[in-house]
């Protein structure tokens, strides 16, 4: 196990740097008066660009250019974003917590939905469960979750008043910023219940339903379908038929026999999940106005926002290398044959 | 009982023949008798062309006896796909016949707008799928769609399968450092989730169809050349690639002419079903603002039109639906089909997955 998680870790550095020499050269297609754009960290610089131009070395040769904009990189000096209407690197901080939650009241559904489906159906194979979860599959994969936000935006927000546009309403919103409220952790739900407030819990779930709820049923397609082909597999093993053969109740064969050995695959599956997720939002988050990371990144790119994007894209691409060493290590730590292989 | 197991079993190519047959007479019937189908069929003679020698070929495809025809018959979810992409390509193909454009357009694909009366109108005859807003005619949208779809789909697959194939084969042949300095390439370009890069992508190239197609093949060539390093890998080891080269082959040659036409196919395959995924990320670069512009005929951007009607009117939450619907179906349609097509081809050519499905 020491030798695959420590390559993981050694590989983690190089990647991090191909992504800044990615987006580096991507913002290389720019003009330097865009891109000057990156160093402003206040409005009034914005009336004398060519200043800027001359100050931050943009008519430097390219190296030198990388090199510079590295070391602004490390100070976590990202630029003004026009969009956020702030620098970079606070309209991260200011907008993580929301998309966070999101995720959160995504993720979890989704893999106890998903893996519970998954076992149901690999478990009553070729009855209702199996075909039921089938169907679901295979429409959902094709469906566009903009679509489908779309249409749970017109149905649970136009038709029904349910799920309302935005993080939280009018009053919930200025009770979150009034002194009597304190943040603790900046995702709403957690902090009402730690604040005693009941009703600002309630509107806060009412607002991430609509965009949760665009993502939890296109995302739990792909993971019922790899629980069922996952336990199905197990389930033709011969320690499961001993398991039952000297007794077992089907409850424990299943949940801690079988279950157990299937979730492995599932675990590489969550961080793809993960992934996914991170570009969904940017989708559900527009349709329903949440003001995560994902709206403001979209938002930036249409209007050009350049440091806008950049900070958008180091972040998000960070937090899926995160994502993905996690799973790998999380891999190598339950699975044997890769620990001792 | 006997009789049903009979008919059902019996096998069917002459009876396909005859449906396709009377089909199509049927509409050769029609399209003499009303004289505005004759003059769009007249007017069109190549695009019909194209669409009668597409019957032929999937008659012909569908009548070989192989073993590959009979197990895609025998699942009904692959006919499925298989029918819905086969509507998609007619219509595609079909296009100026359907929704004739203007007599003095200069661009069929910028969809004809009524007048400029805001709010969107329902389905009505000359309009069977209403007008959005701006009056854009749905139905001529979502025609001529099927060809921007295609061309996008086909687009993107041209230059992430060339720059896939080029950096794969390199990686696979070559082996040690340069594999190594490849496969760290992907690794950079598979860290971010696909949709934000070619957002990222299309936002630093500027708005329009031309750059999201770029940046999404920039976003696709990495799966791809990870794909055929695996393959090549493995053909580089077989006999005839020592062959050619004792024959005194260069690398050049051994790689073009022995090891890529036997290492490629497994990855066209793939890249040929991964079409409706690459719509679906179009369609949500549109639908975002970054994609074709407004009145092109677009399915994203027709959806990207819709979200100022989605809420209605008050009392009548639902009365722009079809403003939603329509786009939104075809693009549906569109990734189901190539989604079915391609479980139906992975089950049939991975033998490992037979009987376990």
């Amino acid at each position: 196990m020491g030798a695959y998680v420590a390559r993981r870790f050694l590989l983690l550095p190089l990647v991090a740097f191909g992504v800044t020499v990615l987006i580096f050269a991507l913002l290389q297609l720019v003009s330097p008066e865009q891109r000057a754009a990156l160093f402003v960290t206040d409005v009034k610089q914005l009336a004398q660009l060519s200043n800027v131009i001359r100050k931050y070395g943009l008519d430097q040769p390219v190296y030198v250019q990388y090199g510079m904009w590295l070391q602004e990189l490390a100070h976590g000096d990202l630029g003004w974003s026009q969009t956020a209407r702030m620098p970079t690197s606070e309209a991260i901080a200011a907008f993580f917590p929301a998309t966070l939650e999101l995720t959160i009241y995504i993720f979890v559904p989704v893999v106890l939905i998903g893996v519970w489906l998954g076992t149901q159906a690999a478990v009553h194979k070729d009855r209702f469960v199996d075909h039921f979860s089938r169907l679901f599959a295979i429409s959902l994969r094709g469906m566009p979750s903009f679509v489908w936000g779309l249409i749970l935006l017109m149905v649970f927000y136009g038709w029904l008043n349910w799920f309302p546009p935005g993080r939280l309403s009018l009053e919930a919103d200025l009770f979150t910023k009034s002194p009597q409220f304190h943040s603790y952790t900046h995702l709403l739900t957690v902090d009402a219940l730690l604040n005693g407030q009941g009703w600002i819990f309630v509107d806060a779930i009412k607002h991430i339903a609509g965009p949760a709820l665009t993502l939890v049923l296109v995302e739990m397609a792909l993971l019922v379908r790899i629980t069922r082909s996952s336990m199905l597999e197990v389930l033709r093993q011969d320690y499961v038929r001993t398991g039952r053969a000297k007794g077992l109740a089907e409850p424990v064969v299943i949940n801690r026999h079988a279950r157990r050995n299937a979730l492995i695959p599932i675990i590489t599956l969550s961080s793809l999940l993960f992934v996914g997720l991170l570009g969904g939002v940017v989708l559900a988050e527009t349709i329903f106005n949440f003001p995560g990371i994902g709206k403001w990144g979209a938002e930036a790119a249409v209007q050009l926002d350049i440091p806008g994007v950049t900070g958008f894209a180091i972040f998000v691409a960070g937090l899926t290398v995160l994502g993905n060493l996690a799973a790998d290590v999380l891999y190598a730590a339950i699975d044997p044959r890769i620990r001792l292989g | 009982m006997s009789v049903i197991r009979a008919t059902v079993t019996r096998p069917a190519p002459l009876h396909t023949l005859r449906i396709t047959g009377s089909v199509l007479v049927a509409l050769a019937v029609l399209t003499t008798a009303v004289p505005t189908l004759r003059l769009r069929v007249v007017r069109h003679p190549l695009d019909v062309g194209a669409f009668l020698l597409m019957v032929a070929a999937v008659l012909a495809f569908w009548a070989l006896p192989s073993d590959f025809t009979r197990r895609m018959k025998r699942n009904p979810l692959s006919i499925a796909g298989f029918a819905i992409i086969l509507a998609f390509v007619a219509v595609a193909i079909l296009a100026p016949v359907l929704a004739p454009p203007l007599a003095n357009t200069r661009d069929p694909y910028l969809i004809p707008h009524e007048g400029f009366l805001p709010d969107p109108t329902p389905p009505r005859a000359g309009h069977p799928l209403g007008m959005t807003g701006n009056q854009y005619d749905l139905y001529y949208g979502i025609v001529w769609g099927t060809r921007t779809a295609f061309r996008v789909a086909i687009v993107v697959e041209a230059i992430s399968i060339t720059i896939g194939v080029v950096m794969g084969s390199i990686a696979g042949y070559y082996g040690r450092r340069l594999d190594e300095i490849v496969m760290r390439i992907t690794d950079v370009f598979l860290a971010f989730p696909s949709l934000v890069l070619s957002v990222v992508i299309t936002a630093v190239l500027g708005k329009g169809l031309d750059k999201v197609m770029i940046a999404i093949a920039i976003v696709g060539w990495p799966t791809y050349a990870r794909y055929l390093r695996g393959d090549i890998l493995s053909v580089k080891q077989r006999d005839f690639v020592e062959a050619a080269r004792a024959a005194g082959a260069g690398d050049l040659r051994i790689v073009i002419r022995h090891v890529i036409p036997n290492a490629i196919y497994p990855l066209l395959v793939v890249a040929a079903f991964d079409m409706g995924i690459i719509v679906l990320v179009a369609a949500a670069l549109s639908f975002l603002g970054l994609g074709a512009e407004v009145g092109y005929a677009d399915w994203g951007q027709l959806i990207n039109m819709s979200r100022s009607w989605i809420l209605g009117v008050p009392g009548n939450p639902f009365i722009y639906w079809f403003t939603v619907v329509f786009p939104g179906a075809a693009i549906f349609l569109f990734v189901l089909g190539w989604n079915l097509l391609g479980d139906a081809f992975r089950d049939i050519l991975d033998p490992r997955l037979r009987g376990s499905q």
